[in-house]
């Protein structure tokens, strides 16, 4: 049986089907934790289906496992889905977080399981179809579906008292910019008939969505602001550290980055190509800055939770330097920093998750000298910490050296300033995240280390996190395993950026002066 | 068409809804006192179901004029006669228990329901001004008795007196615009009306008499700056009766505006469109942020139907074709979810609405999982999340909108769901994330199957209105070309 075309469709509503099994199942023994596990392992298996049967170096431009069908006549909206070396390898990637998630969560999620389980399937229903959709309407339609597990997740699961106002906060934050959006799509469809995003995209390169340019800007700034508020790219950060401090550990393994990144390369620079390069100065600046302001507020966090919001704000920065650097190396870099992110970011909160569990606190002053105790968490924190920080062999290294050189190389106005003062990072990253895990596992034992009993790493987490171990030090030495079908898509990101943007100038000069009456 | 059966066919489910509702009140006195009311409800359902399908059926005959040419049945008319069929089926199904054992009168009410719907589709068929004013005050007065039927509570009789004098009021004011527009154009047919106005000498007078018919409709879609009744009666009236009448007699009411503007007075368009933006811009607005502030939940949902009153308000400002598809679909999926969340209240609370506030409503999701998922699922679907009728309503108004290049409309609309979603959260939030209070019994009432009919039909409705939209959006455009295209060729041949 051929599963190319339908396969996309499969992976994203395997979890819904699993989401509705879910709710009917009864809470209790470990039902729901089996049956949620079952769900997404089968659902990670169907996402390899991807990578094994992709067709590398293929024509740039073309979506593979493609499905293209009317959905509803008039409006024209189709259902049309397909992935590209863009979004393939984040498919995967949202595939294997998912039954990792269920791990991690299997004893820390101790009541209402089937709620819990129901929405974190629904959220996995909702991120992969925001990575395979290829019509807006139904890009946005998932988009929006992404918000309400999690928020439902932050308000019902969270840590603290707060967290229905962190919960409120994150859907406020990201939801008025969608609303925003949500007009410009429109308006893109009122312009041209279509939100079909390949058309789209194609209309872009040859100036045919609209020669009015004021409205291509606003239109272009509401897709990215969007974006970059989920992502969250500095200064819109302001729901990030409340949400991360609220959500348990599987929700907040994918509550920032990814979903961001991906919407503001795929549709940010594909349909605005030519506003995206008048702006990619501000945003490489904006990038720079966020990479050093998060690394420096994680330095001085005293909670191990807004330490890792922090980092991760740094993190997601480091990306949107690299991707508005606009050269293909930065742009290729960008991507597998995203797939970094959601992988070292994950390790990083699953860890942080288990000393909870043991501990109860995520105050860094509570811990102390854990080292002895807990030999195998330690060791993995200090992989995790590596990896994040770029040590050479290690994923991090790949992602942020081919963002940094992107930097170096870009054609963008002070390029080597902002470079610069974005690789200072990577020592205040080793040193965070150093210092971190110093105070925690090394020094005194204090009183509320020694008063519980140590428990090491059981078989369940064990399984949860070498799989991302082993993918930190794969990714790193086998980077072109990955980079074949990355390469493809930045090449191509890259030429239509730059060369639609170079264009623009003539172009706009010409229609101002046609355009007045 | 003048023939007999023409003006039988014409008003078919109106005829039967009349004849079940005289039955039920002959029947009424035959009970015993005291027993229950219930077989009455069963006989004012299948009266819709039978009403329903009539309409249904009437739409295989394409336009068909009745009554010297002041009905007019077509596309437009059957998408709102099974609309408030729909609405009234589930109203009736949701209160079939709720009166038993507490009132004596029960009887009256499903009559009551009965009268009032078919006022509604009289509205919707009627393209005569006197005519639509007749089922106006048909549809009025049933609702008028009906927000007051706790008769034994002070907030019942403050909802049905306040409800009655400003209701009075506007309907006055709707009068006098019919009274002016036969002074400006000399007919109060709608047809006739759209063709005097291409060659009018007192365009003022028309659209005076405009302003007044949109006062006087403004007023009854609780449209801000007409809405000030709507929070005391929708918090004073029955639950049921809320969810009835802040969806059907609206939708009846929107429907006659449509026709009024978009055919009668299609020639003045660049005028009342003006006014009309004024209104949706205000009604979403102030609905919004009314609501922001609200702790009783039926209240809170009183500013919200006022917001989205005015969502459905932007359509009028699209051009025909577009506006009226996208009024009427927007009109399906805001009854669908209206009634459905009202429905959910109905079974919560019961005859004596001891759960009213947030507080009450704190962790519904514990105790009663299933009704709580399903009043997630409305709330969602109002505040506009894809994949329900809410979010595609909204979607389609915009797109009409922005088709006509109203781009601050859809930025004002958009950002006012925004703010819309704060509020909803709240009572999502105390659903789900907030510990039930010791002193509410929340698992009082369990689910009678008829309510539970009804809540899987509202439920069912607003997700295929989201998912699957097709069917209604291509009835929608029917009803659209039907009520908006002779009216534009009679404008073009007479300019």
């Amino acid at each position: 049986m051929n599963l190319d075309h339908s396969i996309l469709t499969i992976i994203t509503f395997v979890p819904l089907a699993g989401a509705i099994v879910l709710a009917l199942l009864p809470d209790r023994d470990r039902i729901q934790q089996w049956s949620a596990l079952a769900v997404t392992l089968l659902t990670f298996l169907l996402t390899l289906h991807l990578p094994f049967n992709y067709t590398y170096g293929t024509q740039t431009g073309t979506f593979q496992f493609e499905q293209n069908a009317s959905w509803i006549a008039s409006p024209a909206i189709r259902y049309h889905v397909g992935v590209d070396g863009l979004s393939m390898w984040l498919v995967v990637l949202t595939g294997l977080l998912a039954p990792l998630g269920v791990l991690i969560s299997w004893n820390a999620i101790d009541s209402r399981r089937r709620l819990f389980y129901t929405l974190f399937l629904l959220q996995q229903v909702a991120m992969f179809g925001v990575f395979v959709s290829l019509d807006l309407f139904l890009y946005y339609a998932y988009w929006e579906l992404s918000l309400v597990p999690m928020a439902l997740l932050i308000a019902t699961f969270g840590r603290t008292e707060h967290r229905r106002r962190a919960a409120i906060k994150f859907f406020l934050y990201a939801f008025i910019p969608s609303a925003l959006l949500l007009v410009a799509m429109i308006w893109l469809y009122a312009r041209t008939g279509t939100f079909d995003m390949p058309q789209l995209a194609q209309l872009a390169v040859t100036h045919g969505i609209s020669s009015n340019p004021t409205a291509l800007w606003f239109a272009s700034l509401a897709f990215l602001i969007a974006f970059a508020v989920k992502v969250p790219a500095f200064p819109l950060h302001g729901w990030l550290k409340d949400a991360v401090s609220e959500a348990p550990t599987a929700a907040v393994m994918v509550l920032a980055g990814k979903l961001g990144l991906y919407s503001i390369l795929r549709f940010s620079f594909g349909i605005f190509p030519s506003q995206t390069h008048r702006i990619a100065p501000l945003m490489i600046a904006l990038g720079a800055i966020g990479v050093v302001y998060g690394a420096l507020l994680a330095l001085v966090q005293k909670d191990l939770k807004r330490l890792a919001a922090f980092a991760t704000l740094g993190h997601v920065s480091m990306v949107i330097f690299g991707m508005f650097a606009l050269t293909i190396s930065g742009i290729d870099g960008s991507i597998y920093q995203t797939l970094n992110e959601g992988i070292g970011g994950s390790a990083l909160f699953m860890l942080l998750g288990l000393l909870y569990e043991r501990y109860r606190t995520y105050d860094i002053r509570d811990y102390g000298g854990l080292a002895a105790k807990l030999p195998w968490i330690v060791t993995m924190f200090v992989i995790t910490s590596l990896s994040t920080a770029g040590l050479p062999m290690l994923n991090g290294f790949v992602g942020e050296f081919l963002v940094l050189s992107g930097g170096m190389h870009s054609a963008i106005s002070h390029h080597i300033g902002w470079t610069t003062f974005a690789t200072t990072s990577v020592i205040l990253t080793a040193s965070y995240m150093l210092w971190m895990i110093q105070r925690v596992f090394y020094g005194e034992l204090n009183f509320r280390t020694e008063s519980v009993p140590a428990a090491d790493l059981d078989t369940r987490e064990h399984l949860a996190l070498w799989p991302l171990v082993v993918l930190f030090l794969f990714m790193g030495v086998a980077s072109p395993v990955f980079m074949k079908a990355i390469d493809t898509a930045g090449t191509q990101i890259s030429h239509t950026v730059n060369q639609t943007g170079a264009k623009t100038v003539n172009f706009e000069a010409a229609t101002t002066e046609g355009g007045q009456r | 068409m003048q023939s007999l059966s023409a003006n039988i066919v014409a008003l078919l489910p109106e005829y039967i809804l009349t004849i079940a509702g005289i039955l039920i009140m002959l029947f009424e006195p035959l009970l015993p006192s005291g027993s229950s009311r219930k077989p009455l409800g069963w006989l004012a359902v299948a009266g819709t179901v039978a009403a329903g399908l009539a309409s249904w059926y009437q739409l295989g005959f394409g336009t068909l004029h009745a009554f010297y040419g002041t009905i007019q049945v077509d596309a437009f008319s059957v998408f709102f006669h099974l609309l408030i069929a729909a609405i009234v089926l589930v109203t009736l199904l949701s209160s079939l228990d709720y009166f038993e054992g507490n009132a004596t009168h029960a009887g009256e009410y499903f009559a009551l329901v009965l009268f009032g719907a078919v006022g509604m589709m009289f509205m919707t068929c009627s393209v005569e001004l006197l005519m639509v004013f007749i089922g106006l005050e048909i549809s009025s007065i049933s609702t008028y008795i009906m927000a007051g039927f706790r008769k034994g509570k002070a907030t019942g009789v403050e909802a049905s007196i306040k409800y009655f004098l400003l209701g009075s009021f506007a309907t006055a004011f709707f009068l006098y615009g019919i009274a002016l527009a036969f002074g400006a154009t000399g007919s109060t047919s709608i047809t006739a009306i759209s063709q005097a106005l291409g060659s009018s000498t007192t365009p003022r007078l028309a659209f005076l008499s405009l302003a007044m018919i949109l006062i006087g409709l403004g007023f009854k879609v609780s449209a801000a700056p007409f809405h000030v009744w709507t929070p005391d009666v929708y918090q004073g009236a029955p639950a049921p009766v809320v969810g009835m009448m802040s969806t059907a007699p609206k939708m009846a009411a929107f429907a006659v505006l449509l026709r009024i503007t978009f055919s009668g007075f299609a020639g003045m368009e660049h005028r009342w469109s003006a006014l009309i933006w004024v209104l949706a811009a205000l009604s979403m607005t102030i609905g919004n942020l009314g609501a922001l502030l609200q702790r009783d939940v039926k209240r809170l949902l009183a500013y919200s139907s006022i917001a989205h009153a005015g969502y459905l308000l932007v359509a009028f400002t699209a051009f025909p074709q577009d506006g009226i598809a996208a009024a009427c679909f927007y009109a399906a999926a805001y009854s669908a979810m209206q009634v459905g969340a009202f429905t959910v209240i109905t079974q919560l609370t019961g005859y004596d609405e001891h759960i009213r506030t947030l507080d009450d409503y704190a962790g519904l999701a514990l105790k009663r999982p299933v009704l709580a998922a399903v009043f997630g699922f409305f709330l969602l679907s109002l505040i506009g999340i894809p994949f329900t009728g809410g979010f595609f309503g909204k979607f389609y108004v915009f797109t009409a909108a922005l088709h006509s290049d109203r781009v601050w409309l859809a930025v004002i609309g958009l950002l006012n769901s925004g703010v819309a979603c704060f509020y909803y959260l709240r009572v999502l939030g105390a659903l789900y994330s907030r510990q039930p209070r010791e002193d509410t019994d929340l698992a009082t009432s369990p689910l009678t199957v008829p309510a539970a009919v009804a809540l899987t039909f509202t439920a069912v409705a607003t997700l295929l209105l989201g998912i699957a939209p097709g069917r209604i959006i291509s009835l929608a455009q029917r009803s659209a070309t039907a009520a908006s295209a002779p009216a534009t060729t009679i404008t073009n041949a007479s300019r």
